[in-house]
């Protein structure tokens, strides 16, 4: 049950990297998120039913997000329309389209077929099935992490940073910043897809609603991330993204289990969720209010510091 | 180097709103010109930095870049060529990245590929360049521009306009936000930086003085039109009394002319 959690966490976490990519690196309120989650299970599904392979159907379910965020991107450089309504464009299509790949359905069961979840036990005899899942979701986790550890250390990782942080500062440094939101975009919604097309599979079916809320509870567990420590360093920001992934799907369990004594149903999770999302708003404010103050304590300190040591120079010569 | 020709920019043209910025000016920059440029606000100056870097589309005329018509290429070309600093300290960093990620997206302009350029020797580098400012900033490389002063991060964007290589600089009074101690400190830098690089530089300033003592040409703009251009001879026994009484004579022109409407 407990490794329950953790197998859930961490491929949802994959998703959470993917938000944090279009939320927080990109500054881009990105809605697609929604339909490519559940466009990366269909795909993924309909793959391993027509039996590709594992491999190619994870690369299927990446690529196909990673059309849908070109899509949204393209939407927004081209009709120069806000992000969030090119994602919600993106995503309302993407509904359709999603039943379209499975085949006119709105749900696909994976039964009785090989998928990832049923190898991993295979995979790692040595240990009970619940733990051969956890050892495997770890490993796929802790490979995406890495490379997109690596990707955002790289000179077009760093200008996707900086996009999002100072778009005219790119525009000044001679890069076109509709190609790097383009890029982007989709990256974040290849591993939202990617992450979906895993969820199909460790729950073993695909459903043209899964994304439901994505964007919500992706919010709600990068938030609690920042909660844990505060960095600018990629890899420890997608360790607590990773972390917060958990944590919320942790909280989440705990409300579907334990609500019940005070009358909680598994329809009040989004209520939850969404108020989740608002308190750690708030915090950050606070939060953020109070470390700036710091901050400035410190700059006084420096500088009266670097005065006083010019003015002893000053004294000696 | 530069060649701005019949340039013309009309905001919301056909409205009520329509408003003439910049009437047909001409305007040649030599190579290696320092150029100060004065007017009061609403003459025009911004509006002319954003025609030449590409931020607002031209209503008429042509502007040529080493030879080149660049009238409609987009911002991001143009930066090649042209970099510029604005009045505000933050619109040249990244606040939410290190100082050394600010300094390896400005470190080679154009788009980036997948190589991991930012290595040991590079932060040598750096911080072998930081230390020109004087700031201190060379051992916080890796703290957040956001955590910088308004004079550090101008005086860093300086830097970072600088190392990109461009050959022409736009300053849009790049030290007014500045207190006079930072303002001072930038402005250094800026005429240092200048003359090791021999960037063509265009500047936008309210400050008179600075105006005459700065660069080997003055150019002063009022209602969208250039209605001083002074060489360097002509600058040399300028004062800043005798600018403003020349800015003066030449307003007074219109307002007689206005006054001879108004008066039956």
């Amino acid at each position: 049950m407990l490794e329950g959690i953790f197998v859930d966490g961490l491929i949802f976490s994959i998703m959470v990297i993917g938000v944090l990519i279009s939320y927080r690196i990109l500054d881009f309120a990105d809605l697609t998120c929604d339909g490519s989650f559940a466009t990366g299970a269909a795909v993924a599904t309909m793959a391993i039913v027509n039996g590709t392979g594992l491999a190619t159907a994870l690369l299927l379910a990446f690529l196909a997000g990673a059309v849908a965020g070109v899509v949204t991107a393209t939407i927004h450089n081209r009709l120069k329309v806000p992000g969030l309504l090119a994602g919600i464009l993106t995503m309302t299509m993407l509904y359709s389209i999603n039943i379209r790949i499975l085949g006119g359905r709105a749900n696909v069961p994976l039964l009785r077929i090989e998928t990832l979840y049923t190898k991993f036990p295979q995979i790692f005899p040595m240990v009970s099935t619940p733990w051969a899942l956890l050892i495997g979701t770890l490993l796929i986790v802790f490979i995406v992490k890495e490379l997109i550890d690596v990707f955002f250390r790289t000179d077009l990782g760093i200008s996707i940073g900086a996009l999002g942080s100072n778009e005219q500062m790119i525009i000044s440094m001679g890069i076109d910043p509709k190609l790097l939101k383009v890029i982007g975009m989709a990256l974040s919604n290849a591993l939202i897809a990617l992450s979906g097309g895993l969820l199909a599979q460790y729950q073993g079916f695909a459903d043209a609603n899964l994304g439901q809320g994505m964007v919500v509870q992706g919010l709600a567990a990068i938030m609690i991330g920042e909660f844990l420590f505060d960095s600018n360093k990629i890899s420890l920001i997608t360790l607590r993204v990773i972390l917060g992934a958990i944590i919320y799907k942790a909280l989440m369990f705990l409300g579907r289990y334990y609500g019940y004594y005070i009358n909680l149903t598994p329809s009040d999770l989004k209520l939850l969720t969404g108020i989740l999302v608002i308190v750690s708003l708030i915090v950050a404010q606070t939060r953020n209010a109070a470390s700036t103050a710091d901050a400035r304590k410190k700059a006084l300190r420096r500088n009266k510091e670097r005065r006083e040591a010019s003015m002893k120079e000053g004294g000696d010569a | 180097m530069l060649r701005i020709e019949q340039l013309s920019k009309v905001f919301y043209p056909g409205t009520v709103n329509e408003k003439t910025a910049i009437e047909y000016i001409d305007l040649d920059v030599r190579d290696g010109d320092f150029i100060t440029v004065v007017g009061s606000n609403g003459s025009g100056k911004s509006t002319l930095f954003n025609l030449i870097s590409g931020t607002y589309p031209v209503t008429g005329g042509k502007i040529i870049l080493n030879g080149k018509d660049v009238t409609n290429s987009p911002e991001y070309r143009r930066a090649f060529t042209i970099g510029r600093i604005f009045q505000d300290p933050t619109k040249g960093t990244a606040a939410k990245m290190s100082i050394e990620d600010n300094m390896i997206t400005a470190f080679k302009k154009g788009m980036k590929g997948l190589g991991i350029s930012l290595n040991a020797s590079k932060r040598g580098y750096f911080k072998e360049e930081l230390k020109q400012l004087s700031m201190g900033l060379e051992d916080r490389l890796k703290d957040n521009v956001g955590l910088l002063s308004g004079g550090q991060r101008q005086a860093l964007t300086l830097l970072m306009t600088v190392l990109s290589r461009p050959q022409m600089l736009l300053l849009d009074e790049h030290t007014a936000a500045l207190d006079p101690r930072n303002a001072q400190i930038v402005m250094d830098l800026t005429t240092e930086f200048i003359s090791r690089y021999r960037l063509t530089t265009l500047m936008v300033t309210h400050n008179m003085q600075h105006a005459i003592d700065f660069g080997n040409r003055l150019i002063m703009m009022d209602g969208g039109k250039i209605i001083l251009d002074l060489s360097q001879e002509e600058k040399h026994s300028l004062t800043v009394p005798k600018l403003v009484k020349m800015f003066k004579s030449i307003k007074n022109q219109e307002y007689v002319s206005d006054e001879d409407l108004l008066t039956p």
